[in-house]
């Protein structure tokens, strides 16, 4: 059928001009993996490694030990040692630590009465994410732990579902395959059509039989491909750089970053239609990034912005995305149960087509 | 194939705004003739040929290109016409031959005989060796036989070519011409514009376009031979001076200076006569002698004129 023929010619066509463009080409994998490690690394919730110093005046096993917990938790690295609460105070103030832990000499006593908190902890708290830290450093059970093993009832208890060590990269990382393919989707496409008019091949094109839809389709196409191999390579570098694990079943994943990736190309290819220079694809597709980062849920809670934001954000195709995959992967969750996020999706992709294709036969009058 | 002209325009019109691009334009254009646009940048030939494809809707009027109503019958017009655009337009990334398959299946060649009619192609065009070559590195020369290979890669029965030879040197252009006698020898029908007086001179037919109005149309020989007894050649020594008391004639158009000789084209009854009493009144020594027209002769009187009269 010269329907396929047609589009397969266009889409040959685009794969033999990428090949060409080592640059972008080189993007493909390249964008995907850099992003994964900055963002994998740098982006870092949980507060570790916070510089600390410890005023043990009661001195005894206990405490040491209550000490030792307080390290293993990785939360504090102990550089000092102090003799007094008030020296503690003194290298907070300066910036020295981060961190005081203070043992009074009555430590056991406390303990063993449970009237009063039996040590304390001094935090400096103009930084919210250290002040956090130290809260969920209070709540520790593993002094009280460590004295009290037949104790039938824990002190206090927290407990993380889903993501039970409450590692960021585990929370990142999924959302973090819609932001990248957010990039380099909607990137590759705006610029599709728009270099084909600024450099005069598409008054070769509107000449020949290739209809506008075939256009479109054969633009697409290569670029669907290119977005499951990226997928692929988030996947693989998730799991083995950041331990991310897959409960869900993989076949659903990939439908769903296949739907995902086809609605991001044609926001690009809608793009496309709206410009005339590469250059302002380009500003308009960076423009497009930043809503969608920030306002998906994918940086920030969604439930947290107010109510017209959250109308809005309903529009943009990673907020729905960022809902499934982190449902898929984290939380073992299928399609079928996901179907309410996975439909805007189908619908953003056949409306902004849509709209594409009609505003590109304008274009040639 | 019917028998009708290849082209027939009524009343063509396009208007961009208050701006008249094309202004009722009538056209009848034969077939397998190799016929001309002639005229200035901004005359309207690439508008003209843009709604003749059916790019473009005319705002008045209509045209019938090969039977079929332009811009309603397009879709259908698109698979028996070529348009080579004045811009190079092929994809310089990619090879000559990858360009070429392009579009062979853009055309939806039948498969069985792409390979033969790509190495026809490349034959009849001097690609051979430039099969594999990227074609941002090819010559102006070699895009523009390219090009036409690719205009006619799917034996259009019509053909665009909009400008076709602005980047190429003469030689080339003899070539490139020699190729379209061979395609209009074979039944295609040419159309091209140019603003290239020995270009045009080449063609069966003419038309000449001025800001959107057709000024004159025919052979060119015709056209020529129309002008018959108005141009007056002037030699001598002062001709600063000459050009001068000749312009200030009210039966003059035009005088330009070709070396040691002035053009004089004129719409006077004895121009050769009247001009030499006007040198000899300013007390020249200057000869005047009329001469047969040229085609610029024939352009310039017909777009001239009508400078003077709007």
């Amino acid at each position: 059928m010269n329907f396929w023929r047609r589009t397969l010619a266009v889409a040959k066509k685009e794969v033999r001009q990428l090949r060409r463009d080592r640059f972008t080409a080189g993007m493909i994998v390249g964008l995907p993996t850099i992003q994964l490690m900055l963002f994998g690394y740098a982006i870092n919730t949980d507060v570790r490694h916070l510089r600390g110093a410890v005023a043990d005046e009661a001195n005894t096993q206990l405490s040491r030990r209550l000490v030792d917990d307080a390290q293993a938790s990785q939360v504090i690295d102990l550089v000092a040692r102090a003799q007094t609460p008030r020296q503690l105070e003194e290298m907070l103030r300066e910036g020295e630590i981060a961190v005081g832990l203070a043992i009074p000499r009555d430590f056991e006593r406390r303990l063993a009465l449970r009237d009063r908190a039996p040590a304390q902890l001094l935090v400096d708290g103009s930084d919210p994410a250290v002040l956090m830290a130290a809260r969920g450093l209070s709540n520790l059970p593993v002094a009280v732990r460590s004295i009290r093993r037949d104790d039938p009832e824990p002190t206090f208890e927290l407990r993380a579902f889903y993501n039970p060590e409450r590692r960021s990269a585990v929370q990142i990382v999924p959302a973090l395959i819609g932001v990248i393919l957010t990039m380099t989707m909607v990137l590759f496409t705006s610029v599709a059509i728009v270099r084909e008019r600024e450099r005069g091949n598409l008054e070769l094109l509107i000449n020949t039989p290739v209809r506008t839809t075939e256009l479109m389709l054969g633009k697409i196409l290569p670029y669907v491909a290119i977005g499951m191999v990226q997928t692929t390579l988030i996947l693989l570098l998730g799991r083995s750089v950041f331990g991310v694990p897959i409960e869900g079943n993989l076949l659903d994943l990939y439908v769903a970053s296949l739907v995902f990736v086809a609605a991001s190309l044609s926001l690009g290819l809608l793009f496309s239609t709206l410009v005339s220079t590469q250059m302002q694809a380009f500003q308009l597709t960076f423009m497009s990034f930043l809503p969608q980062i920030l306002m998906s849920g994918f940086m920030f809670p969604f439930d947290g912005m107010p109510r017209p934001a959250q109308w809005f954000a309903q529009l943009l195709p990673l907020t729905h995305f960022v809902r499934i995959v982190r449902g898929i992967i984290l939380r073992g969750a299928n399609l079928a149960e996901l179907a309410n996020e996975l439909w805007p999706l189908v619908a953003f992709f056949v409306v902004t087509v849509s709209i594409a294709i009609a505003r590109f036969r304008k274009r040639l009058d | 194939m019917n028998a009708g002209p290849a082209i027939e325009a009524r009343g063509l019109t396009r208007r961009f705004g208050a701006n008249v691009a094309v202004d009722h334009l009538e056209l009848e254009i034969p077939r397998a003739q190799i016929y001309g646009f002639l005229g200035p940048n901004g005359s309207g030939k690439t508008t003209t040929i843009r709604m003749l494809c059916g790019l473009l809707a005319p705002s008045e009027g209509d045209a019938v290109v090969l039977g079929l109503h332009v811009p309603r019958e397009a879709n259908a017009l698109r698979e028996r016409i070529g348009y080579m655009t004045q811009k190079f337009s092929l994809y310089e990334d990619l090879s000559v031959l990858e360009n070429l398959e392009f579009l062979s299946e853009v055309y939806a060649l039948e498969r069985g005989s792409v390979a033969e009619r790509l190495g026809e192609l490349c034959a009849e065009y001097r690609l051979e060796k430039l099969r594999a070559q990227r074609v941002g590195t090819l010559s102006g020369g070699q895009k523009q036989r390219l090009a036409l290979a690719g205009a006619v890669i799917h034996r259009p029965d019509l053909l665009f070519l909009d400008e076709p030879t602005s980047a190429v040197d003469p030689e080339s252009r003899r070539d490139f011409w020699e190729s379209l006698f061979r395609l209009a020898d074979g039944g295609t029908t040419i159309l091209v514009s140019t603003h290239y007086m020995d270009e045009a001179e080449r063609c069966h037919g003419l038309a000449i376009l001025d800001r959107g109005v057709l000024v004159a149309s025919g052979a060119p020989r015709a056209l020529m031979d129309a002008l018959a007894g108005a141009v007056v050649e002037i030699e001598g020594d002062d001709l600063r001076s000459a050009r001068a008391a000749l312009e200030a004639l009210p039966f003059v158009v035009s005088v330009a200076q070709l070396g040691t000789r002035l053009r004089v084209l004129t719409d006077g009854a004895e121009p050769a006569r009247e001009a030499q009493r006007a040198l000899d009144a300013a007390h020249l020594a200057a000869r005047a002698q009329l001469t047969s027209p040229s085609l610029e002769d024939v352009f310039v009187s017909a777009t001239r004129g009508r400078g003077v009269a709007a």
